[in-house]
């Protein structure tokens, strides 16, 4: 049986800022994850990843990171993924100090 | 110091302009990401988890204030106010955004600064001995070989795609604080016979194939000196293995072949550079040496510092720790720790990099130096000045005694900030350097380097720490093992693995537990945590991780 499919967001990291963005329903880059759009569906994630792909003016490195779905919209399931929407731990700044 | 000629402002000055046209044709679209990244990464530029990071070089760990003044403007205007600096003496800056880099390297380009060569399969920022021209132990000043071999490798047209990156230390001295056996070449100044001359040693290197390097020639003449090492490296570019990332550095190599026939082809090879050099290196040599002529000692009485040294403990205790023995009377090398208790290693704020650098213009003959272990040295301090010193890094908490104690850990900067990380490693080194803080066991402890990198690429040295800590996922969960027994010195080590690893919450306990077992097993104070380790070996630091984390998850 193939693996189930496991909701996912597209991301990567902004061509001028380098800081991390994600993609919405409407195409646009957003730097929150509860806004990026969830793609349940495998071959819609795999046409909209072909599609953020050929943003190159825009994004870097563009990619499918796997999410859960919350209450406020998608969650990372994985710390890495964690790490990149919140920022630095080492103390509050970037993100962090934003939120603040 | 080396001071930038012609040649060198104009090279200088034709790449930065490249890149910053290089850098609008990105922005505009007429370079996609694929054609740019071999051109940034060119110039130290590398896109890390959560920005842009630029990689600036300090060859051979030596700055003049200007220098320092100006990283810290640059750390104002283009990032958040600070700078970290590394093991192998650059500074990178965590936040800087596209359009400013080409600024940023004009910027230091006017202090004869740059980023090139900090990326990239080339031969990288040639470092030595911080205390290079003032320790008491030293040979001859590493640093004018340094300069040579910099000069020489700076876009040799040879030598701009290697198999893989290759990083090259020089030390001066017969103690080792340029790990010259953890580089792909590592060089140390002998003397035969009154003559001064260079071992060379080759294959050492850290990463996930951790080696130590061998001695490749016992005495190398100063006009053998650079033909010998290019003999070394075109061996390496022709056998390296290119078809395997992970086995392409020279440490492979001669593991692979082994280095008797490393050593026959390298003689080999020898026979053509040396005719092919004849004697501009040695001209070039003899131009460079001066210099780096020591400064103008003075002759003055050290009272001062001993009436501070008797009249104020934390003044006492402060110089107990960090200073070193300087080779003129009545002075001293100074070391500021960037590692106050509970900061994130290796990170300065531009005040801070301000107050170094006026420290060293009053005081310090206008010289500063980045250590390998990330902190900054003042090496010709008179004594007579150190109180005055002392007060005014203690005022922007720059005064921290702990050199070469638990809380000087060196640590990369993780999953924090690195794309390649597989955990963190910031927050351990500032959970540790707490706890133990917190303790007050420090100073009774005495000399330990805990040393953690957050991935197998091994940036923060964790194979050759006394307390290595490796952090890696397992299974989606941050997870970090302990080695025991490295030694970064000339008595270089590589350290042995305990056992499972720890988790996040788990770790700053885990080293707790080891620590108590040196103190308990340790014969007397004197005897060092390494001393302990090499004496009892394993099994007692074994018990003490494992057997009461058993107990204790027994008990719950
Ligand atoms: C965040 C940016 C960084 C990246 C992407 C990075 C990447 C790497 C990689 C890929 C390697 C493995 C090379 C190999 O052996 O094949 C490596 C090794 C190394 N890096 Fe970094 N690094 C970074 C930051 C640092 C920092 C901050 C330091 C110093 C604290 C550092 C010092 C070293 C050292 C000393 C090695 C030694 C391993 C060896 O070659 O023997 N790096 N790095
Ligand atoms: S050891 Fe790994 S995580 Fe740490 S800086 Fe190097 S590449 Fe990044």
């Amino acid at each position: 049986m193939p693996r189930a499919f496991t909701p996912k967001v597209i991301t990567a990291n902004a061509l001028i800022e380098g800081d991390v963005i994600y993609l919405t329903a409407n195409d646009d880059w957003t730097r929150d994850l509860a806004r990026a759009e969830i793609l349940t569906d495998e071959a819609h994630a795999e046409l909209r990843l072909i599609e953020a792909s050929q943003r190159h003016h825009e994004a870097v490195g563009v990619y499918l990171a796997d999410v859960a779905k919350g209450d406020k919209g998608p969650e990372p399931t994985h710390f890495r993924e964690d790490f990149r929407r919140t920022g630095p731990s080492n103390y509050a700044h970037g993100k962090q100090e934003e939120r603040v | 110091m080396y001071r930038y000629n012609d040649f060198d402002a104009d090279f200088v000055a034709q790449r930065n302009r490249q890149f910053r046209q290089q850098v609008a044709r990105r922005i505009d679209g007429s370079l996609t990401e694929d054609e740019f990244k071999p051109l940034r990464l060119m110039n130290g530029l590398y896109l890390q988890l959560h920005a842009y990071m630029l990689r600036v070089a300090i060859p051979y760990g030596t700055l003049n204030s200007a220098q320092m003044r100006q990283l810290a403007y640059l750390a104002e205007r283009f990032d958040k106010g600070y700078g970290h600096f590394t093991t192998r003496q650059n500074i990178q800056y965590n936040w800087p955004k596209l359009p400013d880099v080409p600024d940023m390297l004009d910027a230091l380009a006017e202090v004869e600064m740059h980023a090139i060569q900090t990326s990239g399969n080339t031969i990288r920022n040639v470092t030595a001995d911080h205390f290079a021209g003032a320790a008491a132990d030293e040979i001859a000043d590493p640093r004018p070989v340094a300069e040579l071999l910099r000069q020489w490798s700076t876009d040799h047209p040879e030598f701009q795609f290697l198999p893989r990156k290759f990083k090259i230390a020089v030390t001066g001295s017969p103690n080792d604080r340029a790990v010259i056996k953890a580089h792909d070449i590592g060089i140390q100044v002998v003397e035969q016979d009154g003559r001064i001359g260079y071992r060379v040693l080759v294959g050492g290197g850290l990463g996930r194939t951790p080696m130590i390097g061998k001695e490749l020639a016992d005495f190398v003449s100063q006009q053998e000196l650079l033909p010998y090492v290019e003999a070394v490296v075109s061996v390496w570019n022709l056998l390296g293995r290119r078809d395997n990332k992970y086995k392409a550095r020279i440490k492979i190599t001669v593991h692979e072949h082994g280095i008797e026939q490393i050593r026959g082809l390298v003689e080999e090879r020898f026979k053509e550079t040396r005719a092919a050099f004849n004697g501009a290196d040695l001209a070039i040599f003899e131009q460079i040496k001066p210099q780096f002529a020591p400064p103008a000692f003075r002759n003055a009485p050290t009272d001062a510092f001993d009436r501070a040294y008797e009249a104020d403990p934390v003044f006492r205790s402060w110089a107990d720790t960090n200073l070193a023995q300087h080779r003129a009377p009545g002075y001293a090398i100074a070391q500021i720790s960037i590692k106050a208790h509970g900061q994130t290693p290796g990170d300065a704020t531009a005040e801070q990099m301000r107050v170094m650098a006026d420290i060293a213009s009053e005081f310090g003959h206008d010289e500063l130096r980045i250590s390998h272990e990330q902190n900054v040295i003042l090496p010709h301090v008179h004594k007579s000045d150190l109180p005055e010193i002392h007060a005014r890094l203690k005022a922007h908490g720059l005064a921290t005694a702990n050199i070469g104690k638990i809380s000087d850990i060196i640590a990369c900067p993780g999953m924090d900030y690195c794309a390649l990380a597989t955990a963190r490693s910031i927050p351990v080194a500032q959970q540790i350097a707490t706890r133990f803080d917190e303790l007050k066991i420090e100073n009774d402890i005495g000399d330990l380097k805990i040393k953690i990198s957050g991935c197998i690429n091994a940036c923060g040295h964790h194979h050759v720490g006394h307390i290595g800590i490796l952090g890696l996922d397992r299974a989606g969960v941050e997870t970090y093992q302990i080695t025991l027994g490295g030694d970064h010195t000339e008595n270089a080590a590589i350290g042995q693995r305990t056992g499972p690893g720890f988790g996040y919450d788990e770790i700053v306990p885990a080293i707790e537990r080891l620590v108590g077992a040196y103190l308990e097993h340790r014969t007397d104070p004197a005897e060092t945590f390494l001393q302990t380790y090499r004496r009892l070996g394993m099994a007692p630091f074994k018990a003490a991780l494992y057997d009461s984390e058993q107990s204790r998850v027994a008990a719950e």
